[in-house]
């Protein structure tokens, strides 16, 4: 395996708070790897300076071998990074397929033009993106209308527009129902082995780390401290106590391990 | 001591409530469950008349509050927790909890700053600060706090364990507890059955904003069929 | 340095209305989110009212009492206002109550003009402050010193209001969320109502301690606007502390100004206010607006398609109708059809901007007087020809259009409006002082067409190409790949840049491309009218563009054009009568309270709702939401 997405030593300070601090790790190509830690452990800075929102205070980011710290969102899009949004973030005013053709025109650097009808090009790709997702059958109607699901799916399809190499989700499930997560879950593992992407995921609902994730990592005040699988993580002392607590808010035994 | 009588709401364009009924008997916790976009939180602001139901009638102690201001159901006696919790982050904790101030209430429990203190303990360490400053596990305390300043006999609280860690989830739970037996009756809506089952003693399963399901949890069990469809992970 | 003392000093007391009716308009803002655009005419109002009353009560009690009442007297008006024509309009979307405000501006221009008359006023003295003290030997009058010791107690006083009082927490708590505040037991209602008679009551206030310093007149509503407006942007939206510091900045910079730089005192304001952005993009004491906070209403747009060949023939045949207009209608008919053309070119650029773009401009006459500017100082001092100048003219406010959207598209949502507004009347006030160059008040004459076109029907064919082509130009780049980009910046700035679209870059192509077209609108209007004055440059000219935007329909592809049609046609009949603005204004008010989203949105539905092919729950919703 190897490596697609690796960070050395990643920091970040506001003013005198060390958000994030010191923090390396590597993502293997084809891995679902779950980031997990109480709010406001720094779990948002570091993807944020993944994804180029925020530059880091030191530290170095590489992105399948090159480095990619201190660029901005866009070139990092274009370098093969996709990302959903923990609050869905669409265009309210177009159709499904029209999101998701917007993605297609810029990928192909054709955002500038002025002559043609943009809701004729790039749909045939667009559709097919939405078969992806299972949402060909409302590929025409008003995002706006669209239940909660359905939209974190379309967003997924304008995530894999580019055809990424890496994924970056955050909270991918939040607000959604216990069915829905696991059947988004399961379409984000089924295109991880389809497509060879890889994928970096924080999360708050236990089921879908431990049910999902092939690796879990988790952040405390800004700092790693512990990564392994579901059972080590689970087992892990320090992270009861900082985060999972005694286990009685989350599905107990039924979980299997990844 | 809360009844939903037939109520379809609209939100936007889309009919989110049908018919929809149940009832919230006085000193119990409820909870609200199904996926999300079935309308649990619209049941919610209709019931708090945020989003005004289209025909139907809510009544609250006896009262009929479908077409009232959201302040004069405030003043009733109904405490509202938001999903999203708009903790109001320019005020320090201190003026949130003055915001949500209200005249003690017959038949309810009163609430004082210090006694809140005292049931979130992390507040209080943190009154002077301002409520952008506090981590969204203290912000869903404040908001809870903030509505029970106003001694409210009812609350409702949608989606509290959204996007809050595990252990903070635990705390909720104690809390809810606790409201109950000060005599709060609490509706509350869930994604997340671990939680619901931890702390309801009746469940209302809505799907599609129909009512499909209406009773204890134990009795849910004798319907897997139901069970199954709307909650199982 | 007693000269620089006693400056100080007048600018100090010259800062107390103007802080006055600033903190009143920021207050009204920061709760309602209401931009007041009639906040001046309170003022004006606070200083009719309180000469009538000095008048009536004699000695230092009657002065004193009627200012305190002409606050008073003016914050019931605020009360009146607010719960007659705004509070029907609270849900429309936002940004559409200003229109509303303006509305209020005309009917209490001609309401003062009808009891108070045309002559300008003298305030009196102020009893027993007639003299002077004498400060390190220079004389300041003693009203003065009495105002720049009061003015920071009302301050403090609105400070402690605000900060101290649980009111003030309230009032804070709502400017964040209103709907939360009400939801927690607060009557957001008598909320917003108190809220704006304060406010009113402290623009009344200012109107009313100026009178002994500078009287009133029926033009003091549009000349205090801009300084306050200037005031609050730079103070920070919200921000009682900024607001006096900025007042104060501005006056002393004022009084400084008119001693050594009389020619440019104007233009100086706008510099400061440019300069304080750049560096602090939300004002000296501002915070920076969240887009989407809690309490903003509106629907997403609908989706927009290509008119159908059925709509298409039906705006052929309209076309061809107004191409066959020579035959049939008179002169008159020719050159008002040419005025309502170019008025239609104007506000579709700005309907683009402001629709599609989703980035609303006050200032948009900059373009389009600019544009009439170009084309007149180019044939006036460069002898271009016409065909040439005419050409140049929209290149011209495109360039303006560049570096103001440039530097304006650092910000967003409120502060982006205030800035566009400051840049226009910064154009403004180089046109109207800068008069070796550009004829100041006298403007620019015999600005006229090349012989060929020098006829009303040849000209009239002129227009009509140029007009439907800006027109048709401006449609058609709605349904292109950038004007998908446009709308993707829109709505969701953080998708779009996510998915590697240069969300600014598309901003400030498009918003330089809407100033080329305000800019062809002027070109065409100089040549038509044969001159251009600097009031093509001035805020009502923006407002006037900025109105039928909104009252045509701003989520509409057809509202600009359809807005200024109308209105044009309705403007030309009303500006008969003596009392048109009252009627106009009526008007406004009327259309915005009862048909919220615009004229062509609201056609719209009511063709869903009542038009063939609507279906049973198509008419539940709409029920449900009138």
């Amino acid at each position: 395996m190897s490596v697609i997405l690796e960070t050395r030593g990643l920091t970040k300070n506001f003013g005198g708070l060390v958000a994030v601090d010191d923090v390396s790790f590597a993502l293997q190509k084809g891995e679902l790897l779950a980031l997990i830690g109480p709010n406001g452990a720094g779990k948002s800075t570091c993807f944020n300076m993944l994804m180029g929102q925020l530059p880091p205070t030191s530290g170095e980011v590489y992105l399948d071998g090159d480095r990619i710290t201190g660029l901005g969102p866009r070139q990092i899009w274009r370098l093969g990074v996709g990302r959903t949004f923990q609050i869905t973030a669409t265009y309210a005013s177009m159709t499904v397929v029209e999101n998701v053709q917007m993605a297609l025109l810029s990928h192909n650097g054709e955002i500038f033009r002025v002559l043609p009808f943009a809701h004729r090009m790039y749909r045939d790709q667009a559709l097919a993106l939405l078969d992806m997702v299972g949402m060909a059958a409302q590929a025409d109607r008003h995002c706006a209308v669209l239940a909660y699901g359905d939209l974190k799916r379309m967003e997924l399809a304008i995530a894999l527009a580019h055809e990424p190499k890496l994924l970056l989700m955050d909270e991918p499930t939040a607000g959604m129902a216990p069915r829905e997560r696991v059947a988004l879950m399961e379409l984000t593992a089924r295109i991880v082995a389809e497509q060879g992407v890889s994928v970096l995921f924080t999360e708050h609902d236990m089921d879908v780390v431990f049910g999902h994730a092939h690796r879990i990592m988790v952040l405390n005040r800004g700092a790693l401290i512990a990564e392994g699988n579901a059972a080590e993580i689970r087992a892990n002392p320090l992270v009861q106590e900082v985060y999972l607590g005694g286990g009685t808010v989350f599905g107990g035994a039924e979980t299997t391990d990844a | 001591m809360l009844e939903v009588e037939g109520v379809n709401s609209f939100y936007g364009k889309a009919h989110v409530l049908r018919d929809l009924s149940f009832e919230a008997p006085r000193g119990h916790v409820v909870a609200l469950l199904g996926r999300n976009g079935a309308g649990k939180s619209t049941t919610m602001k209709s019931i708090m008349q945020l989003v005004r139901p289209a025909s139907g009638r809510i009544v609250f102690q006896g009262t009929d509050i479908v077409g009232l201001p959201a302040h004069k159901v405030a003043k009733m006696g109904l405490g509202y927790v938001p999903e999203d919790r708009r903790v109001f982050t320019d005020l320090t904790v201190s003026e949130n909890l003055l915001v949500g101030r209200q005249p003690p209430r017959d038949g309810a429990p009163t609430w004082t700053e210090d006694m809140l203190f005292d049931l979130f303990p992390n507040l209080a360490e943190r009154r002077g600060n301002r409520g952008k400053a506090l981590s969204g596990g203290e912000q869903q305390m404040l908001t809870i706090a903030r509505t029970l300043m106003g001694n409210p006999s009812f609350i409702l609280l949608d989606e509290p364990s959204e996007g809050v860690a595990p252990v903070i989830v635990e705390q909720m739970a104690q809390v809810i507890a606790q409201l109950k037996s000060e005599g709060l009756t609490v509706l509350l809506s869930e994604q997340n059955l671990h939680f619901a089952q931890a702390v309801a003693d009746l469940v209302v399963i809505i799907e599609s904003g129909v009512q499909v399901y209406h009773g204890t949890l134990a009795d849910l069990q004798a319907h897997p069929e139901i069970r199954d469809a709307y909650l199982a992970a | 340095m007693e000269f620089f003392v006693a400056q100080i000093l007048t600018g100090l007391a010259n800062a107390s209305s103007l802080f006055l009716v600033a903190c009143g308009l920021s207050l009204i803002f920061g709760v309602t989110r209401i931009v007041n655009f009639a906040h001046g005419s309170l003022y004006m109002l606070g200083a009719y009212i309180g000469l009538t009353l000095m008048e009536a009560l004699p000695g230092h009690f009657g002065f004193w009492g009627s200012i305190l009442l002409a606050g008073i007297a003016v914050g019931l008006i605020g009360v009146v206002i607010e719960m007659l024509v705004l509070r029907p309009v609270y849900r429309a979307p936002e940004l559409f109550q200003l229109v509303a405000t303006f509305g209020v501006i005309l009917v209490i221009q001609d309401l003062a003009l009808l009891i108070w008359g045309p002559e300008d006023q003298l305030g009196p003295r102020a009893p027993g402050l007639r003299g002077v003290f004498r400060i390190m030997g220079e004389p300041i009058p003693k009203y003065d010193i009495v105002l720049l010791i009061i003015t920071p107690f009302i301050a403090l006083a609105l400070w402690w209001m605000m900060t101290r009082t649980r009111l003030g927490v309230l009032v804070r708590a709502a400017t964040q969320d209103r709907e939360m505040v009400g939801a927690l037991g607060v009557n957001q209602a008598w909320l917003f109502t108190g809220v704006f008679a304060l406010g009113s009551a402290l623009a009344g206030l200012g109107g009313a301690l100026q009178l002994p310093k500078g009287g009133a007149d029926l033009l003091m509503d549009f000349t205090i606007l801009t300084p306050v407006f200037v005031v609050v942007v730079i103070g920070g939206m919200g921000s009682l502390p900024g607001a006096y510091l900025a007042a104060i900045i501005i006056s002393v910079l004022n009084v400084f100004g008119v001693t050594y730089i009389p020619q440019s005192t104007l233009v100086l304001m706008f510099i400061v206010m440019i300069v304080v952005l750049m560096i602090r993009p939300y004002g000296l004491f501002g915070r920076e607006e969240v887009a989407g906070e809690h309490g903003q209403v509106g629907e997403p747009e609908e989706p927009i398609k290509p008119a159908s060949a059925k709509v298409r023939a039906i705006v052929a045949a309209g076309l061809a109708m107004l191409a066959l207009l020579p035959l049939y209608g008179g002169n008159f008919a020719l050159v008002l059809t040419t005025d309502i053309l170019i008025f239609c070119l104007f506000a579709a650029s700005l309907h683009f901007l402001l629709g599609l773009g989703g980035m609303v401009s006050f200032g948009h006459a900059a373009y389009y007087g600019g544009g009439a500017y170009v084309a007149a100082l180019l044939v006036t001092w460069t002898e271009t020809p016409m065909e040439l100048a005419f050409l140049l003219a929209p290149l011209g406010a495109g360039l303006i259009a560049i570096v103001v959207g440039w530097v304006c598209l650092r910000l967003t949502g409120v502060y982006f409006a205030m800035l566009t507004l400051a840049f226009a009347q910064l154009l403004w006030s180089l046109v109207w002082q800068w008069q070796e160059v550009t004829g100041g008040d006298d403007g620019q004459v015999n600005i006229w067409p090349a012989d060929w076109l020098n006829d009303n029907t040849v000209y009239f064919y002129f227009a009509l190409i140029f007009s439907v082509g800006g027109i048709l130009t401006l449609r058609h780049l709605a349904h292109s790949p950038f004007g998908y980009a446009l709308r993707a910046a829109r709505d969701s700035k953080r998708q779009a840049e996510a998915t590697g679209i240069d969300t600014r870059r598309v901003q400030l192509l498009a918003f330089t491309f809407a100033g080329f077209m305000g800019g062809l609108a002027g070109a065409l209007f100089v040549f038509s009218k044969g001159s251009v004055f600097p009031n093509e440059l001035e805020i009502v000219r923006s407002f006037d563009a900025l109105i039928v935007v909104f009252l045509g329909g701003v989520k509409t592809l057809a509202g600009g054009v359809v807005g200024a049609g109308f209105f044009k046609g309705v403007e030309d009949v009303l500006t008969r009568f003596e009392y048109w603005r009252l009627v106009m204004g009526l008007l406004i008010i009327f259309v915005v309270v009862v048909a919220p989203e615009g004229i062509v949105g609201s056609l719209r539905r009511a063709w869903r709702r009542f038009g063939p092919g609507h279906s049973q729950a198509d008419t539940a919703t709409e029920e449900r939401r009138t």
